[in-house]
Protein backbone atom coordinates (compact mmCIF):
# COMPACT_ATOMS: atom_id res chain seq x y z
CA UNK A 1 0.00 0.00 0.00
CA UNK A 2 2.73 2.44 1.14
CA UNK A 3 4.59 1.64 -2.22
CA UNK A 4 1.30 2.63 -4.53
CA UNK A 5 0.29 5.64 -2.52
CA UNK A 6 4.19 7.02 -3.35
CA UNK A 7 3.64 5.90 -6.54
CA UNK A 8 0.68 8.30 -6.80
CA UNK A 9 2.33 10.75 -5.14
CA UNK A 10 5.53 10.66 -7.51
CA UNK A 11 2.89 10.60 -10.53
CA UNK A 12 1.04 13.66 -9.37
CA UNK A 13 4.92 15.65 -9.26
CA UNK A 14 5.40 14.55 -12.79
CA UNK A 15 1.92 15.63 -13.41
CA UNK A 16 3.07 19.12 -12.47
CA UNK A 17 5.93 19.19 -15.18
CA UNK A 18 3.35 17.98 -17.80
CA UNK A 19 0.83 20.66 -17.19
CA UNK A 20 3.07 23.42 -17.14
CA UNK A 21 4.37 22.17 -20.67
CA UNK A 22 0.74 20.93 -22.07
CA UNK A 23 -0.78 24.41 -20.71
CA UNK A 24 1.52 26.15 -23.32
CA UNK A 25 0.46 23.83 -26.14
CA UNK A 26 -3.63 23.81 -25.53
CA UNK A 27 -3.18 27.33 -25.24
CA UNK A 28 -1.53 27.97 -28.75
CA UNK A 29 -4.16 25.37 -30.46
CA UNK A 30 -7.21 26.57 -28.42
CA UNK A 31 -6.43 30.36 -29.68
CA UNK A 32 -4.83 30.29 -32.25
CA UNK A 33 -6.18 26.84 -33.88
CA UNK A 34 -2.61 25.81 -34.42
CA UNK A 35 -0.74 22.61 -34.05
CA UNK A 36 2.70 23.37 -32.82
CA UNK A 37 4.82 20.67 -33.63
CA UNK A 38 8.12 23.12 -32.61
CA UNK A 39 6.89 22.63 -28.49
CA UNK A 40 9.32 20.60 -27.83
CA UNK A 41 12.10 22.03 -29.36
CA UNK A 42 11.53 25.42 -27.79
CA UNK A 43 11.77 23.10 -24.29
CA UNK A 44 15.40 21.49 -25.75
CA UNK A 45 16.32 25.15 -26.37
CA UNK A 46 15.40 26.40 -23.01
CA UNK A 47 17.23 23.03 -21.33
CA UNK A 48 21.01 24.24 -23.50
CA UNK A 49 20.38 27.63 -22.34
CA UNK A 50 20.14 26.87 -18.82
CA UNK A 51 22.80 24.36 -18.82
CA UNK A 52 24.58 26.52 -20.21
CA UNK A 53 23.52 29.37 -17.47
CA UNK A 54 24.54 26.72 -15.11
CA UNK A 55 27.90 25.66 -16.08
CA UNK A 56 29.13 28.97 -17.79
CA UNK A 57 27.83 32.04 -15.43
CA UNK A 58 27.22 29.77 -12.28
CA UNK A 59 23.72 30.68 -11.55
CA UNK A 60 20.66 28.11 -10.09
CA UNK A 61 18.69 26.85 -12.77
CA UNK A 62 15.45 27.90 -10.71
CA UNK A 63 17.03 31.69 -10.44
CA UNK A 64 17.26 31.41 -14.33
CA UNK A 65 13.48 30.24 -14.35
CA UNK A 66 12.24 34.42 -14.62
CA UNK A 67 14.62 34.92 -17.18
CA UNK A 68 13.99 31.94 -19.71
CA UNK A 69 10.53 33.00 -19.47
CA UNK A 70 10.98 35.97 -21.25
CA UNK A 71 13.71 34.86 -23.40
CA UNK A 72 11.20 32.13 -24.65
CA UNK A 73 8.50 34.75 -24.71
CA UNK A 74 10.39 37.10 -27.25
CA UNK A 75 11.36 34.13 -29.23
CA UNK A 76 7.99 32.78 -29.22
CA UNK A 77 6.26 36.38 -30.62
CA UNK A 78 9.11 36.29 -33.38
CA UNK A 79 8.22 32.87 -34.28
CA UNK A 80 4.29 34.15 -34.36
CA UNK A 81 5.19 37.45 -35.94
CA UNK A 82 7.68 36.45 -38.66
CA UNK A 83 7.31 32.36 -39.46
CA UNK A 84 3.79 31.89 -38.74
CA UNK A 85 1.45 35.52 -39.15
CA UNK A 86 3.26 35.45 -43.11
CA UNK A 87 1.60 32.40 -43.61
CA UNK A 88 -1.63 33.54 -42.46
CA UNK A 89 -3.08 34.62 -45.86
CA UNK A 90 -1.75 30.83 -47.51
CA UNK A 91 -4.02 29.59 -49.02
CA UNK A 92 -4.58 26.26 -47.22
CA UNK A 93 -4.12 26.34 -43.27
CA UNK A 94 -2.18 23.46 -42.92
CA UNK A 95 1.05 25.50 -44.32
CA UNK A 96 1.73 27.05 -40.87
CA UNK A 97 1.61 23.44 -39.27
CA UNK A 98 4.02 22.34 -41.52
CA UNK A 99 6.13 25.47 -40.79
CA UNK A 100 5.83 24.39 -37.31
CA UNK A 101 7.84 20.91 -38.29
CA UNK A 102 10.00 22.97 -40.50
CA UNK A 103 11.03 24.55 -37.33
CA UNK A 104 11.22 21.56 -35.20
CA UNK A 105 13.48 20.04 -37.47
CA UNK A 106 16.09 22.80 -38.05
CA UNK A 107 16.25 23.61 -34.03
CA UNK A 108 17.06 19.98 -33.66
CA UNK A 109 19.90 19.63 -36.41
CA UNK A 110 21.05 23.35 -34.94
CA UNK A 111 21.42 21.96 -31.51
CA UNK A 112 23.39 18.98 -32.84
CA UNK A 113 25.26 21.04 -34.76
CA UNK A 114 26.41 23.53 -31.43
CA UNK A 115 26.29 20.36 -29.00
CA UNK A 116 26.63 17.39 -30.48
CA UNK A 117 25.06 14.36 -29.44
CA UNK A 118 25.56 14.27 -26.42
CA UNK A 119 23.88 13.97 -23.22
CA UNK A 120 24.15 16.96 -20.94
CA UNK A 121 23.35 17.21 -17.45
CA UNK A 122 22.97 20.57 -15.73
CA UNK A 123 24.62 20.82 -11.97
CA UNK A 124 21.84 22.33 -9.43
CA UNK A 125 22.40 22.01 -5.80
CA UNK A 126 19.65 20.67 -3.49
CA UNK A 127 17.13 19.57 -6.14
CA UNK A 128 17.47 16.03 -5.70
CA UNK A 129 17.54 16.56 -1.57
CA UNK A 130 14.81 14.19 -0.42
CA UNK A 131 11.88 15.71 1.76
CA UNK A 132 10.15 12.77 4.18
CA UNK A 133 6.52 13.12 4.57
CA UNK A 134 5.68 10.61 7.11
CA UNK A 135 6.54 7.07 5.22
CA UNK A 136 6.38 8.94 1.94
CA UNK A 137 9.73 10.25 0.20
CA UNK A 138 9.93 13.20 -2.25
CA UNK A 139 12.80 15.22 -3.72
CA UNK A 140 13.00 19.35 -3.77
CA UNK A 141 12.87 18.92 -7.88
CA UNK A 142 9.53 17.17 -7.78
CA UNK A 143 7.47 19.74 -5.44
CA UNK A 144 9.05 22.49 -7.26
CA UNK A 145 7.58 21.02 -10.63
CA UNK A 146 4.19 20.41 -8.73
CA UNK A 147 3.76 23.77 -7.41
CA UNK A 148 4.72 25.28 -10.33
CA UNK A 149 2.71 23.83 -12.35
CA UNK A 150 -0.35 24.45 -10.14
CA UNK A 151 0.81 27.90 -9.81
CA UNK A 152 0.50 28.83 -13.83
CA UNK A 153 -2.58 27.00 -14.49
CA UNK A 154 -4.36 29.44 -11.54
CA UNK A 155 -2.15 31.87 -12.70
CA UNK A 156 -3.08 31.77 -16.37
CA UNK A 157 -6.94 31.22 -15.48
CA UNK A 158 -6.94 34.30 -14.11
CA UNK A 159 -5.18 36.44 -16.56
CA UNK A 160 -7.83 34.77 -18.91
CA UNK A 161 -10.85 35.32 -16.80
CA UNK A 162 -10.22 39.08 -15.38
CA UNK A 163 -7.65 40.88 -17.56
CA UNK A 164 -8.86 42.95 -20.63
CA UNK A 165 -5.86 41.13 -22.47
CA UNK A 166 -6.99 37.71 -21.34
CA UNK A 167 -10.47 38.88 -21.76
CA UNK A 168 -9.41 39.87 -25.40
CA UNK A 169 -7.86 36.30 -26.10
CA UNK A 170 -10.98 34.48 -25.43
CA UNK A 171 -12.91 36.51 -27.80
CA UNK A 172 -10.07 36.37 -30.53
CA UNK A 173 -10.61 32.37 -29.98
CA UNK A 174 -14.52 32.86 -29.72
CA UNK A 175 -15.12 35.18 -32.65
CA UNK A 176 -12.14 36.73 -34.61
CA UNK A 177 -13.90 39.15 -36.64
CA UNK A 178 -16.30 40.28 -34.13
CA UNK A 179 -13.13 40.67 -32.20
CA UNK A 180 -11.81 42.76 -34.65
CA UNK A 181 -14.77 44.55 -34.41
CA UNK A 182 -14.35 45.60 -30.26
CA UNK A 183 -10.83 47.13 -31.50
CA UNK A 184 -8.74 43.96 -31.14
CA UNK A 185 -5.42 43.22 -33.25
CA UNK A 186 -5.86 39.78 -33.99
CA UNK A 187 -2.03 39.32 -35.26
CA UNK A 188 -1.35 41.52 -31.49
CA UNK A 189 -3.13 38.68 -29.59
CA UNK A 190 -2.15 35.97 -31.30
CA UNK A 191 1.71 37.25 -30.95
CA UNK A 192 1.01 37.65 -27.06
CA UNK A 193 -0.49 33.72 -27.04
CA UNK A 194 2.57 32.03 -28.66
CA UNK A 195 4.71 34.19 -26.48
CA UNK A 196 2.87 32.74 -23.28
CA UNK A 197 3.00 29.04 -24.36
CA UNK A 198 6.57 29.70 -25.44
CA UNK A 199 7.01 30.87 -21.87
CA UNK A 200 5.46 28.52 -20.06
CA UNK A 201 8.15 26.07 -21.98
CA UNK A 202 11.21 28.11 -20.92
CA UNK A 203 9.71 27.76 -17.26
CA UNK A 204 9.25 23.92 -17.41
CA UNK A 205 12.96 23.63 -19.31
CA UNK A 206 14.85 25.58 -16.13
CA UNK A 207 12.54 22.77 -13.78
CA UNK A 208 12.96 19.79 -15.84
CA UNK A 209 16.93 20.40 -16.98
CA UNK A 210 18.48 19.31 -13.34
CA UNK A 211 16.73 16.02 -13.06
CA UNK A 212 16.55 15.09 -17.02
CA UNK A 213 19.06 15.14 -19.39
CA UNK A 214 19.64 17.36 -22.20
CA UNK A 215 19.97 16.33 -25.59
CA UNK A 216 18.88 17.17 -29.10
CA UNK A 217 15.99 15.46 -28.90
CA UNK A 218 14.55 15.66 -25.57
CA UNK A 219 11.87 17.41 -26.57
CA UNK A 220 9.75 14.51 -28.47
CA UNK A 221 9.50 12.51 -25.31
CA UNK A 222 7.84 15.38 -23.42
CA UNK A 223 5.67 17.23 -26.20
CA UNK A 224 4.40 13.63 -27.38
CA UNK A 225 3.29 13.03 -23.86
CA UNK A 226 2.46 16.87 -23.90
CA UNK A 227 -0.35 15.99 -27.03
CA UNK A 228 -1.66 12.91 -25.44
CA UNK A 229 -2.23 14.93 -22.33
CA UNK A 230 -3.83 17.93 -24.29
CA UNK A 231 -6.25 15.46 -26.30
CA UNK A 232 -7.29 13.64 -22.60
CA UNK A 233 -8.07 17.28 -21.16
CA UNK A 234 -10.01 18.52 -24.52
CA UNK A 235 -8.21 20.51 -27.02
CA UNK A 236 -7.62 24.20 -26.16
CA UNK A 237 -9.06 23.68 -22.12
CA UNK A 238 -6.51 24.84 -19.54
CA UNK A 239 -8.22 23.19 -16.81
CA UNK A 240 -8.47 19.75 -19.39
CA UNK A 241 -4.48 20.17 -19.56
CA UNK A 242 -4.27 20.27 -15.98
CA UNK A 243 -6.47 17.11 -15.13
CA UNK A 244 -5.29 15.48 -17.87
CA UNK A 245 -1.27 16.32 -16.66
CA UNK A 246 -2.21 14.90 -13.73
CA UNK A 247 -3.91 11.76 -14.92
CA UNK A 248 -1.04 10.98 -17.60
CA UNK A 249 1.65 11.62 -14.56
CA UNK A 250 -0.56 8.86 -12.52
CA UNK A 251 -0.81 6.64 -15.70
CA UNK A 252 3.24 7.07 -16.03
CA UNK A 253 5.02 6.40 -12.24
CA UNK A 254 1.69 3.67 -11.67
CA UNK A 255 2.50 1.50 -15.31
CA UNK A 256 5.98 2.08 -15.18
CA UNK A 257 6.22 0.41 -11.67
CA UNK A 258 3.40 -2.24 -12.00
CA UNK A 259 4.28 -2.77 -15.90
CA UNK A 260 7.06 -2.22 -16.72
CA UNK A 261 9.11 0.90 -17.53
CA UNK A 262 9.97 0.31 -20.67
CA UNK A 263 6.32 -0.21 -21.72
CA UNK A 264 4.91 2.97 -19.68
CA UNK A 265 4.90 4.51 -23.46
CA UNK A 266 2.85 1.60 -24.39
CA UNK A 267 0.36 2.27 -21.92
CA UNK A 268 0.23 6.16 -22.42
CA UNK A 269 0.06 5.91 -26.39
CA UNK A 270 -2.65 2.96 -25.76
CA UNK A 271 -4.97 5.22 -24.09
CA UNK A 272 -4.63 8.13 -26.07
CA UNK A 273 -6.15 5.78 -28.82
CA UNK A 274 -8.61 4.67 -26.77
CA UNK A 275 -9.40 8.25 -26.15
CA UNK A 276 -9.83 9.11 -29.30
CA UNK A 277 -11.61 6.77 -30.31
CA UNK A 278 -14.05 7.14 -27.65
CA UNK A 279 -14.13 10.52 -26.52
CA UNK A 280 -12.36 12.53 -29.45
CA UNK A 281 -13.09 16.11 -27.61
CA UNK A 282 -11.78 15.03 -24.78
CA UNK A 283 -12.56 14.72 -20.82
CA UNK A 284 -13.41 18.62 -20.93
CA UNK A 285 -13.61 19.82 -24.90
CA UNK A 286 -16.64 21.50 -25.75
CA UNK A 287 -15.82 21.54 -29.21
CA UNK A 288 -14.70 24.44 -31.60
CA UNK A 289 -14.05 28.24 -29.37
CA UNK A 290 -15.23 27.06 -25.81
CA UNK A 291 -12.32 28.36 -24.34
CA UNK B 1 -17.93 63.13 -41.13
CA UNK B 2 -18.00 60.22 -43.20
CA UNK B 3 -17.40 60.29 -46.96
CA UNK B 4 -17.26 57.35 -49.47
CA UNK B 5 -15.74 59.14 -52.65
CA UNK B 6 -16.09 56.46 -56.43
CA UNK B 7 -15.59 52.93 -53.77
CA UNK B 8 -15.18 50.20 -55.43
CA UNK B 9 -15.08 46.97 -53.29
CA UNK B 10 -15.32 42.81 -53.57
CA UNK B 11 -14.65 39.25 -52.66
CA UNK B 12 -11.39 38.21 -54.72
CA UNK B 13 -12.16 38.55 -57.82
CA UNK B 14 -16.10 39.40 -57.61
CA UNK B 15 -16.22 43.46 -58.05
CA UNK B 16 -19.82 43.86 -55.34
CA UNK B 17 -19.54 47.84 -55.54
CA UNK B 18 -19.02 49.96 -58.59
CA UNK B 19 -17.90 52.73 -57.53
CA UNK B 20 -20.13 54.51 -54.82
CA UNK B 21 -20.51 58.01 -53.21
CA UNK B 22 -21.92 58.15 -50.24
CA UNK B 23 -21.98 61.08 -47.34
CA UNK B 24 -22.88 61.21 -43.42
CA UNK B 25 -23.26 64.39 -41.53
CA UNK B 26 -22.84 64.22 -37.99
CA UNK B 27 -25.46 64.20 -36.05
CA UNK B 28 -27.51 62.50 -39.08
CA UNK B 29 -29.21 59.38 -39.54
CA UNK B 30 -28.68 57.41 -43.00
CA UNK B 31 -29.78 54.68 -44.41
CA UNK B 32 -28.87 52.32 -47.19
CA UNK B 33 -31.98 50.35 -48.39
CA UNK B 34 -31.48 47.88 -51.24
CA UNK B 35 -32.34 44.05 -52.42
CA UNK B 36 -29.98 41.15 -50.86
CA UNK B 37 -26.61 40.71 -52.96
CA UNK B 38 -26.98 44.93 -53.88
CA UNK B 39 -23.69 45.24 -51.81
CA UNK B 40 -25.19 46.87 -48.37
CA UNK B 41 -23.13 44.85 -46.39
CA UNK B 42 -20.18 44.94 -48.65
CA UNK B 43 -20.34 48.88 -48.02
CA UNK B 44 -20.20 48.66 -44.02
CA UNK B 45 -17.49 46.24 -44.53
CA UNK B 46 -15.45 48.42 -46.51
CA UNK B 47 -16.02 51.16 -43.54
CA UNK B 48 -15.28 48.76 -41.22
CA UNK B 49 -12.04 47.89 -42.48
CA UNK B 50 -13.01 44.21 -43.05
CA UNK B 51 -12.64 44.72 -47.13
CA UNK B 52 -10.30 46.52 -48.65
CA UNK B 53 -11.64 48.85 -51.54
CA UNK B 54 -10.22 48.20 -54.30
CA UNK B 55 -10.28 51.79 -55.80
CA UNK B 56 -11.91 55.53 -54.50
CA UNK B 57 -11.09 56.72 -50.98
CA UNK B 58 -12.76 56.58 -47.86
CA UNK B 59 -12.66 59.65 -45.14
CA UNK B 60 -13.36 59.91 -41.63
CA UNK B 61 -13.49 63.58 -40.14
CA UNK B 62 -11.28 64.20 -43.04
CA UNK B 63 -8.78 61.39 -42.78
CA UNK B 64 -8.44 58.59 -45.12
CA UNK B 65 -9.34 55.37 -43.57
CA UNK B 66 -9.65 53.18 -46.28
CA UNK B 67 -6.28 51.44 -45.83
CA UNK B 68 -6.69 51.35 -41.88
CA UNK B 69 -7.40 47.54 -40.43
CA UNK B 70 -10.27 47.23 -38.13
CA UNK B 71 -9.44 47.52 -34.93
CA UNK B 72 -7.68 50.78 -36.42
CA UNK B 73 -11.30 51.83 -37.33
CA UNK B 74 -12.84 51.19 -34.14
CA UNK B 75 -10.19 53.69 -32.29
CA UNK B 76 -10.86 56.06 -34.91
CA UNK B 77 -14.62 55.99 -33.00
CA UNK B 78 -16.50 54.12 -35.81
CA UNK B 79 -18.19 50.69 -34.99
CA UNK B 80 -20.38 48.10 -36.83
CA UNK B 81 -22.50 46.25 -35.03
CA UNK B 82 -22.49 43.36 -37.56
CA UNK B 83 -25.50 41.40 -38.84
CA UNK B 84 -26.08 37.79 -36.91
CA UNK B 85 -25.07 39.53 -33.72
CA UNK B 86 -21.66 37.81 -33.60
CA UNK B 87 -21.66 37.72 -29.48
CA UNK B 88 -18.83 35.29 -28.19
CA UNK B 89 -21.00 32.87 -26.92
CA UNK B 90 -19.04 31.45 -24.52
CA UNK B 91 -18.59 34.52 -22.59
CA UNK B 92 -20.96 35.97 -20.28
CA UNK B 93 -23.15 38.58 -21.60
CA UNK B 94 -21.09 41.08 -19.25
CA UNK B 95 -17.87 39.99 -20.46
CA UNK B 96 -19.54 40.72 -24.19
CA UNK B 97 -20.05 44.36 -22.99
CA UNK B 98 -16.41 44.46 -20.91
CA UNK B 99 -15.21 43.64 -24.64
CA UNK B 100 -17.08 46.22 -26.50
CA UNK B 101 -15.88 48.84 -24.27
CA UNK B 102 -12.06 47.47 -25.63
CA UNK B 103 -10.50 50.67 -27.02
CA UNK B 104 -8.56 52.74 -24.81
CA UNK B 105 -10.74 55.80 -24.66
CA UNK B 106 -13.92 53.44 -24.01
CA UNK B 107 -11.79 51.45 -20.88
CA UNK B 108 -11.11 54.08 -19.09
CA UNK B 109 -14.98 55.13 -18.94
CA UNK B 110 -16.61 52.06 -18.90
CA UNK B 111 -18.17 51.58 -15.84
CA UNK B 112 -20.14 54.75 -16.21
CA UNK B 113 -20.93 53.39 -19.98
CA UNK B 114 -21.93 50.18 -18.25
CA UNK B 115 -24.78 52.29 -16.75
CA UNK B 116 -25.49 54.48 -19.36
CA UNK B 117 -26.06 51.48 -21.47
CA UNK B 118 -27.98 49.82 -18.80
CA UNK B 119 -30.60 51.92 -18.49
CA UNK B 120 -31.50 52.00 -22.32
CA UNK B 121 -31.88 47.87 -21.71
CA UNK B 122 -32.96 47.03 -18.52
CA UNK B 123 -33.76 43.46 -20.16
CA UNK B 124 -29.58 42.87 -20.69
CA UNK B 125 -29.51 44.27 -16.79
CA UNK B 126 -30.97 40.50 -15.18
CA UNK B 127 -28.85 38.46 -17.93
CA UNK B 128 -25.62 39.76 -17.49
CA UNK B 129 -24.38 36.19 -15.30
CA UNK B 130 -25.43 34.19 -18.41
CA UNK B 131 -23.43 32.76 -21.12
CA UNK B 132 -24.36 35.32 -24.66
CA UNK B 133 -24.70 31.96 -26.00
CA UNK B 134 -27.77 30.68 -24.13
CA UNK B 135 -29.88 33.69 -24.77
CA UNK B 136 -32.86 33.97 -27.10
CA UNK B 137 -32.56 35.51 -30.72
CA UNK B 138 -33.87 38.54 -29.47
CA UNK B 139 -32.08 38.81 -26.49
CA UNK B 140 -28.83 38.55 -28.15
CA UNK B 141 -29.36 41.33 -30.94
CA UNK B 142 -30.22 43.74 -27.57
CA UNK B 143 -26.44 42.56 -26.22
CA UNK B 144 -24.96 43.15 -29.18
CA UNK B 145 -26.39 46.68 -29.55
CA UNK B 146 -25.43 47.03 -25.97
CA UNK B 147 -22.03 45.78 -27.21
CA UNK B 148 -21.51 48.18 -29.56
CA UNK B 149 -22.60 51.35 -27.63
CA UNK B 150 -19.90 50.38 -25.02
CA UNK B 151 -17.62 51.48 -27.30
CA UNK B 152 -18.72 55.23 -27.27
CA UNK B 153 -18.63 55.48 -30.74
CA UNK B 154 -18.57 59.01 -32.80
CA UNK B 155 -20.29 56.76 -35.95
CA UNK B 156 -22.29 53.52 -35.07
CA UNK B 157 -23.09 51.25 -37.87
CA UNK B 158 -26.29 48.56 -37.37
CA UNK B 159 -26.16 45.58 -40.40
CA UNK B 160 -29.65 44.37 -40.40
CA UNK B 161 -30.46 44.45 -36.90
CA UNK B 162 -33.72 43.11 -37.14
CA UNK B 163 -32.91 40.10 -39.57
CA UNK B 164 -34.58 36.72 -38.45
CA UNK B 165 -36.37 37.82 -35.55
CA UNK B 166 -40.12 37.47 -34.55
CA UNK B 167 -42.20 40.66 -35.57
CA UNK B 168 -42.92 41.64 -31.91
CA UNK B 169 -38.99 41.62 -31.19
CA UNK B 170 -38.56 43.41 -34.27
CA UNK B 171 -40.61 46.55 -32.71
CA UNK B 172 -38.39 46.53 -29.90
CA UNK B 173 -35.59 46.13 -31.61
CA UNK B 174 -36.69 49.47 -33.59
CA UNK B 175 -37.69 51.39 -30.52
CA UNK B 176 -34.14 51.08 -29.03
CA UNK B 177 -32.16 51.73 -32.13
CA UNK B 178 -34.63 55.22 -32.04
CA UNK B 179 -34.11 55.88 -28.69
CA UNK B 180 -30.29 55.62 -29.51
CA UNK B 181 -30.74 58.22 -32.16
CA UNK B 182 -32.58 60.81 -29.87
CA UNK B 183 -29.31 60.80 -28.18
CA UNK B 184 -27.52 61.89 -31.41
CA UNK B 185 -25.26 59.07 -32.45
CA UNK B 186 -24.58 59.87 -35.98
CA UNK B 187 -25.62 56.62 -37.43
CA UNK B 188 -25.69 54.69 -40.53
CA UNK B 189 -27.99 51.89 -40.79
CA UNK B 190 -28.95 48.85 -43.26
CA UNK B 191 -32.35 47.33 -43.24
CA UNK B 192 -34.44 45.29 -44.82
CA UNK B 193 -37.29 46.86 -42.97
CA UNK B 194 -37.58 49.71 -45.11
CA UNK B 195 -40.33 51.04 -44.24
CA UNK B 196 -39.48 51.83 -40.74
CA UNK B 197 -36.00 52.27 -41.47
CA UNK B 198 -36.75 55.34 -43.44
CA UNK B 199 -39.38 56.63 -41.18
CA UNK B 200 -36.19 57.59 -38.08
CA UNK B 201 -33.70 58.00 -41.37
CA UNK B 202 -32.75 61.74 -41.86
CA UNK B 203 -31.54 60.78 -45.50
CA UNK B 204 -31.56 57.31 -47.58
CA UNK B 205 -29.49 55.59 -50.58
CA UNK B 206 -31.00 53.58 -52.68
CA UNK B 207 -28.62 50.83 -53.35
CA UNK B 208 -28.77 48.49 -56.59
CA UNK B 209 -26.43 46.30 -57.95
CA UNK B 210 -23.83 47.86 -56.26
CA UNK B 211 -24.52 51.28 -57.99
CA UNK B 212 -26.82 54.36 -55.53
CA UNK B 213 -29.29 54.64 -58.23
CA UNK B 214 -31.16 57.68 -55.69
CA UNK B 215 -30.85 59.42 -52.56
CA UNK B 216 -32.75 62.01 -50.73
CA UNK B 217 -34.39 62.23 -47.58
CA UNK B 218 -35.96 59.54 -45.81
CA UNK B 219 -39.74 60.83 -46.15
CA UNK B 220 -39.14 61.94 -49.93
CA UNK B 221 -37.84 58.10 -50.61
CA UNK B 222 -41.19 57.02 -48.84
CA UNK B 223 -43.43 58.86 -51.00
CA UNK B 224 -41.05 57.57 -54.42
CA UNK B 225 -42.65 55.58 -56.55
CA UNK B 226 -40.07 53.37 -57.80
CA UNK B 227 -38.89 53.00 -53.92
CA UNK B 228 -42.62 52.05 -53.10
CA UNK B 229 -43.12 49.62 -55.98
CA UNK B 230 -39.35 48.27 -55.49
CA UNK B 231 -39.07 48.03 -51.43
CA UNK B 232 -42.43 48.58 -49.66
CA UNK B 233 -44.58 46.47 -52.18
CA UNK B 234 -47.24 49.02 -52.54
Amino acid sequence: MDTFLQLVLNGLMLGGLFAIISVGLTLIFGIIRLVNFAHGELLMAGMYLTWLGTTKLGLHPYVLAPPLVLVLFVIGVAIQRFILQPLLEARDAHVQIFATVGLSTALINLALLLFGADLYATPAAHVRDPIMLGPFRIIVGQLVMFGAGIAVVTGLHVFMERSFLGRAIRATAQHRAAAQLMGVDVNRIYMVTFGIGAGCVGLAAALVAPVYPTSPTVGTYFVLTAFVVVVLGGMGSLHGAFIGALLIGLVDSLSGFYIAPDLKEVVIFGLFILILLLRPTGLFGLGRGSE
Amino acid sequence: MLTLNDVQAGYGRTTILHGINVEVQKGEVVTIVGANGAGKTTTLRSIAGLVRPTSGSITFEGEPIGKLSPHEVVARGITLIPEGRQLFPFMSVRDNLRMGAYTPQARARMSATMDEVMDLFPRVREKLEQHAGSLSGGEQQMVAIARGLMARPKLLMFDEPSLGLAPIIVAQVFDVVEKIVATGVTVLIVEQNVFRTLNIADRGYVLENGEIVMTDSGQALLRDDHVRRAYLGI
